[in-house]
């Protein structure tokens, strides 16, 4: 099989599961004639039929919310936000109903909402948000957003065939990436929710991420490999559950950890590591705990906002470089 | 005006006598037309900025819905406040925001609406009365019946005017903004700017009954369907909307029935538009019908429209050229105005 782009690897693994299993179907704006915003669900309307790929009006609140209901009767809705900023819209839908419903009287909700989400430049505050952390403190929800395309296409898998309702981030800046095209298995395989992975091995310091800024902390670990520091770059895959134990494995092995993550600081996913580590792993850390995010701040339009908003290879390497000389 | 009563699409009738009797002059006739000759100019341009790569962002027209944008807003009077979407940026020129304010705020410049904190349409002016919009279809119906509630409670008369798609109207907000209005008797309008598709998707898969104005019975207001590529039709509906909001009869929700003439935003092509759909558009484009009936009635002469034309070029080339040359943010400013003092 030739090299396949991220996006391709989302649309083919979507459509395998839909071929292997009658009861998963899609749903979202424009996802039949026009195969989507992005073009994931492109031909499946020809494929599958109107009646698993199905054109909503626009209304994300009906969406998940007609999401449940389906597979609260045995079926598996993958339903698609056509930017995960509006999944607002159906965020009571989401956080109240499909979440808190297994708990409260043990039907499972088996659902995929797919978020393409992340800064692809001057789409401005409503078309580049990561608005995973307002999720990843909702018990009951699970939550991922792979990488590489391998991940992409065996973490889709695995989230439709969980039990749960999963929301899957996909990085909009990911779908052509050069970089990450990928040879992947013919035949089929999964990536196991919870687990995370390590992309480059060292025992200097440990940065922790996920999504896009895997490959900005990778090229920053590489620019250090130069000066004669090894770092380790942790891929975490799925925040919730999040794999706690590969954590606080290298941050005992580097003493040094900082957590980099495309939302926004105050309130990010990335606090939540750094307590764990605090808690877990205090008296391994040789440095205080660091964090690269975005700032504190709506996603701005113009150019040089933009770039001074967003984390890039540059901070990731600065805020190395002030991590290992604490 | 009910929807028993609301007029028949292009009814010979009401071309004829209704829309000739709006009390409207030269001077208005020129205004409506400039401003949708404007619109049109200003958007083509955005597109070929974004096709040279001399756009930042997206680019999105409202070609098709000049009418709507000019005849709508003209009806407002200066305390009314505007709640504008993304195919109006006619309204947001007769509210007084320039061709040069909304090309800094397409190019991102520091001295734009939002000094480049937001992009393209995607802004308000509490000096202009314009409340900005956010990307979110029918968030601002809310918020239009909140500034109409307070107009309500304080009194003054403002009236709140706010827009959305066919197929934004199929969100929650909607239901919740309208019924709001309704139940408080607010001072509101609500136009429905229904151009057949939302992004690619048929109103078929949007709603289910015959007009979407069939939803005032059910809210209990009033409504009016219009033909929304003809400026006067438009002007009309809103300008009754406007007086009956004013003397406390609550809002109305108007259909104003257009054809979006390009694809949903630069990059579409628009291929999942009937071919004839999309002709019969284009032979009722709103700006050339405007031109026709204005030369017809001899408001004006061929010279006069022409001179318009070059005029509006003229402000949008100067537009560019300011745009151009003024400034982008500092990169710090990103840093300022997340909250109040
Ligand atoms: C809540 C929400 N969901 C999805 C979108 C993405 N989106 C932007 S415009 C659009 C279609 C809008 O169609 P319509 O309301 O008919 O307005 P039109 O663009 O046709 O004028 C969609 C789905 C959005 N802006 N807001
Ligand atoms: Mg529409």
């Amino acid at each position: 099989m030739p090299p396949v782009t991220y996006l391709e690897a989302i649309s083919s693994g979507l459509r395998e599961e839909m071929e292997r299993d009658e009861s998963v179907f899609c749903l979202g704006e424009d996802i039949g004639v026009y195969g989507g915003a992005f073009k994931i669900t492109k031909g499946f309307l020809d494929d599958f039929g109107e009646d698993r790929v199905i054109d909503a009006p626009v209304a994300e609140s009906v969406i998940i919310g007609a999401a449940m209901g389906a597979a609260l009767m045995g079926m598996r809705p993958v339903a698609e936000m056509q930017f995960a900023d509006f999944i607002t819209c159906g965020f009571n839908q989401l956080v109240n109903n499909v979440a808190k419903t297994h708990y409260r009287w043990g039907a499972a909700v088996p659902l995929v909402v797919r978020c393409p989400s992340g800064a692809i430049g001057n789409a401005g505050p409503f078309h580049s948000q990561n608005p995973e952390a307002w999720f990843c403190k909702v018990p009951g929800l699970k939550v991922v957003a792979p990488a590489t395309t391998y991940d992409a296409k065996g973490l889709l898998k695995s989230s439709i065939r969980d039990n749960n309702p999963v929301l899957y981030f996909e990085h909009k800046g990911l779908y052509r990436f050069p970089r990450i095209r990928e040879e992947i298995p013919e035949e089929d395989y999964t990536v196991p929710i919870g687990e995370a992975a390590v992309r480059r091995e060292g025992g200097d310091a440990t940065i922790v991420t996920y999504g896009k800024m895997v490959f900005h902390s990778l090229d920053a670990a590489e620019t250090l490999a130069g000066e004669g520091v090894e770092t380790e770059v942790l891929d975490l895959r799925s925040l919730l559950p999040y794999d706690k134990q590969a954590i606080l494995e290298s941050v005992r092995k580097t003493n040094r950890l900082l957590v980099v993550h495309e939302d926004t600081l105050t309130g990010g996913f990335g606090g939540e590591i750094a307590a764990v580590v605090a808690e877990e792993a205090f008296e391994h850390l040789d440095a205080p705990v660091r964090r690269l995010a975005a700032i504190d701040t709506p996603v701005p339009f113009s150019p040089p906002l933009e770039q001074y908003f967003l984390p890039n290879t540059e901070k990731v390497t600065t805020a190395l470089r002030e991590l290992l000389a604490y | 005006m009910n929807v028993e009563t609301a007029p028949a699409l292009s009814d010979p009738d009401l071309a004829a006598s209704d829309l000739d009797d709006l009390g409207l002059g030269r001077e208005d006739y020129r205004t409506l037309y400039h401003t949708m000759r404007l619109q049109r100019e200003f958007e083509e341009r955005v597109y070929r900025l974004f096709r040279q790569g001399r756009l930042v962002g997206a680019a999105y027209a409202g070609a098709g819905h000049e009418a709507i944008a000019a005849g709508s807003a003209y009806a407002l009077g200066d305390a009314d406040i505007l709640v504008p979407m993304h195919r109006v940026i006619g309204a947001h020129f007769l509210r007084g925001h320039t061709a040069r304010d909304m090309m800094c705020q397409y190019l991102g410049r520091a001295n734009g609406p939002t000094a480049g904190k937001d992009g393209n349409m995607h802004c308000g002016d509490w000096d202009h009365h314009i409340v900005g919009m956010i990307s979110h279809l029918g968030a601002n119906i809310p918020v239009a019946a909140g500034v109409a509630l307070a107009s309500k409670i304080r009194g003054g008369g403002a009236v709140s005017l706010t827009y959305i798609g066919e197929g934004g109207s199929s969100i929650g907000d909607f239901h919740e903004g309208l019924n709001f209005a309704a139940v408080h008797s607010l001072p509101m309008v609500l136009i429905v700017e229904n151009n057949k598709f939302a992004y690619s998707t048929p109103t078929r898969f949007e709603y289910a009954c015959e007009h979407i104005v069939d939803r005032a019975r059910g809210y209990g207001v009033e409504g009016a369907l219009v033909d929304g590529t003809d400026v006067r039709a438009v002007y009309k509906a809103t300008r009754d909307a406007v007086d009956l909001a004013r003397e406390g009869g609550g809002p109305t929700l108007i259909e104003a029935r257009c054809t979006r003439l390009l694809g949903h935003a630069q990059h579409d092509d628009a291929f999942y538009v009937p071919k004839d759909i999309m002709e019969d558009g284009w032979n009722n484009d709103p700006v050339t019908k405007a031109e026709s009936l204005l030369l017809e009635r001899k408001y004006f002469t061929r010279e006069e429209i022409d001179g318009i034309q070059e005029e509006v070029k003229g402000i949008v080339d100067d537009a560019v050229d300011y745009a151009e040359q003024s400034p982008l943010p500092e990169p710090e400013e990103a840093l300022q105005g997340v909250y109040a003092d």
